[in-house]
C-alpha cells in the first residue's frame, strides 16, 4: 500500500486537473488544469524508472554505482520543455480571446454560433 | 444534467485510477509482472546505458548522454517544437496589434 | 517601475542568477542540470529585470530581435554540431576520447569530474541553453509588449 503512494498521488493530481478543465469556466483556470494533467503524467513517468535504493544516474562523487533508470528521466525532460511551449501557446490564445470578446468566460465566447 | 454526467465520468475515472494504483497486480498481467513502485521489470537497455555511457560518450551524467547522444533525435524535435512555439506566439500577438489599428 | 527596495534587490540578484545559470549550463555533463534548466534560470533573470524596472525602460536594454537571433543561433549550432559527425551517423560523438577540445578520456567509474571531457555534449548543452534563454526571454518580452493592447492601465 505504501509503495503505491506515488501512483495514488498521480491519480489524484490528474483528477484535479480534469476537474479544473471540465468544470471551471475561466479560461486561465482551464489552462491551469491542463498544466496539472501534464505534471501528473511527468510524475508518473519519473516514478516508473525508480529502482529501490538507487541513486541519481551521475558518476561525479557518487556514493555507489547502483542507479535508477536514466531513460524515463531524459524523456521527462523533453516532455517538460514541450509542456512549457504548449502553455505559452494557450496563454497567448487567452490574450487574443480577451482582446476580441472582452471576457474570459468560456460560456460567453460563442459569437461564432450566432 | 450535464454536471451530473460530468461528475459521474470523473468519479468513474478516479475509481479506475485508484483501483489500478492500489492493487497493480491485477493490471492485466498474468505472468507475475507487477507494476510495483521501485521494482521496474525491463532494465536491460538502461543498464547498457549506465555501464557503457561513460566509455562511449565520456560524460559523467548519464541523463545528458542519453538526451544529447543516444536519443538526439528526440532533443532535435523538442528544440524545433520550442522554436515553432515562440514563432507562433509572436505571430498571434502581432496580429492583435495589426487589428487594433 | 517598482520601489527602490525592489530595484536594489534586483540589481543585487541579477548577476548571481546569471552566474548560477551559466554554471548549470557549463557543468551539464558533470552535475545535475543541463542546457534546458540553465537556460530557464537565465530567462528568470530577464523576467526579474522586466518586473523590477518597467517594460518601458527594459525594452531599450534587451532587444527582442537580439533574443530571437540568439535563439536561432543556438538551434543552428545544435544542428551543425550534430551534422559534423555525419561520416559515422547523425548525432555521432566525434570529439569524445580524441584528446582535442573536450576530448580527454574519462576514467571509468566514480571520479571527481573533469570539465574537459564528453566531446560534443558541452557544445550541445551550450547551444540548447542559448536557445532556451532566447525562446523563454522573447516570450516574456512579447507578453509585456502586447499586453497594453488589451489593458488600458498596463505597466
Amino acid at each position: 500500500m505504501l509503495f503505491n503512494l506515488v501512483y495514488i498521488t498521480v491519480a489524484i493530481v490528474i483528477i484535479i486537473g480534469f476537474y479544473a478543465a471540465l468544470f471551471k469556466r475561466n479560461l486561465i483556470k482551464i489552462v491551469i488544469g491542463i498544466s496539472l494533467i501534464e505534471s501528473g503524467v511527468n510524475l508518473f513517468l519519473v516514478s516508473l524508472g525508480y529502482r529501490e535504493g538507487g541513486i541519481a544516474p551521475i558518476y561525479t562523487n557518487a556514493p555507489s554505482t547502483y542507479m535508477v533508470l536514466p531513460t524515463p528521466q531524459a524523456l521527462t525532460l523533453t516532455s517538460i520543455v514541450i509542456g512549457v511551449a504548449t502553455t505559452a501557446m494557450l496563454l497567448s490564445f487567452c490574450v487574443v480571446i480577451y482582446r476580441y470578446y472582452g471576457t474570459l468566460d468560456a460560456r460567453k465566447v460563442r459569437r461564432l454560433k450566432e | 444534467m450535464r454536471k451530473l454526467l460530468l461528475c459521474t465520468a470523473l468519479i468513474v475515472v478516479l475509481a479506475a485510477f485508484l483501483y489500478v494504483s492500489i492493487n497493480p497486480a491485477d493490471f492485466g498481467y498474468s505472468t507475475g509482472d507487477h507494476l510495483v513502485f521501485g521494482h521496474p521489470r525491463y532494465v536491460d537497455m538502461d543498464d547498457y546505458f549506465i555501464h557503457n555511457g561513460q566509455n562511449q560518450t565520456g560524460a559523467n551524467n548519464i541523463v545528458t548522454s542519453i538526451v544529447f547522444d543516444y536519443r538526439g533525435f528526440d532533443t532535435l524535435g523538442e528544440a524545433s517544437v520550442l522554436f515553432t512555439a515562440v514563432l507562433a506566439v509572436g505571430m498571434v500577438l502581432r496580429a492583435l496589434r495589426r487589428d487594433a489599428k | 517601475m517598482m520601489s527602490k527596495i525592489v530595484r536594489t534587490q534586483a540589481n543585487f540578484l541579477y548577476p548571481l542568477i546569471m552566474i548560477f545559470g551559466f554554471y548549470i549550463v557549463a557543468h551539464g555533463h558533470l552535475t545535475p542540470g543541463g542546457g534546458f534548466q540553465g537556460g530557464a534560470v537565465i530567462a528568470t533573470g530577464v523576467a526579474l529585470i522586466a518586473v523590477a524596472y518597467s517594460y518601458k525602460n527594459v525594452k531599450t536594454w534587451i532587444k527582442k530581435t537580439r533574443l530571437t537571433a540568439t535563439e536561432a543561433i543556438g538551434l543552428l549550432t545544435f544542428i551543425i554540431t550534430a551534422l559534423l559527425g555525419i561520416s559515422r551517423s547523425f548525432f555521432y560523438n566525434w570529439l569524445a576520447n580524441t584528446g582535442l577540445l573536450f576530448g580527454q578520456p574519462v576514467p571509468y567509474g566514480i571520479n571527481p569530474g573533469y570539465l574537459n571531457t564528453a566531446g560534443t555534449l558541452p557544445i550541445m548543452n551550450f547551444a540548447v541553453g542559448i536557445e532556451v534563454l532566447g525562446g523563454l526571454g522573447v516570450i516574456i518580452m512579447y507578453y509585456l509588449h502586447y499586453i497594453k493592447e488589451v489593458s488600458k492601465n498596463a505597466v
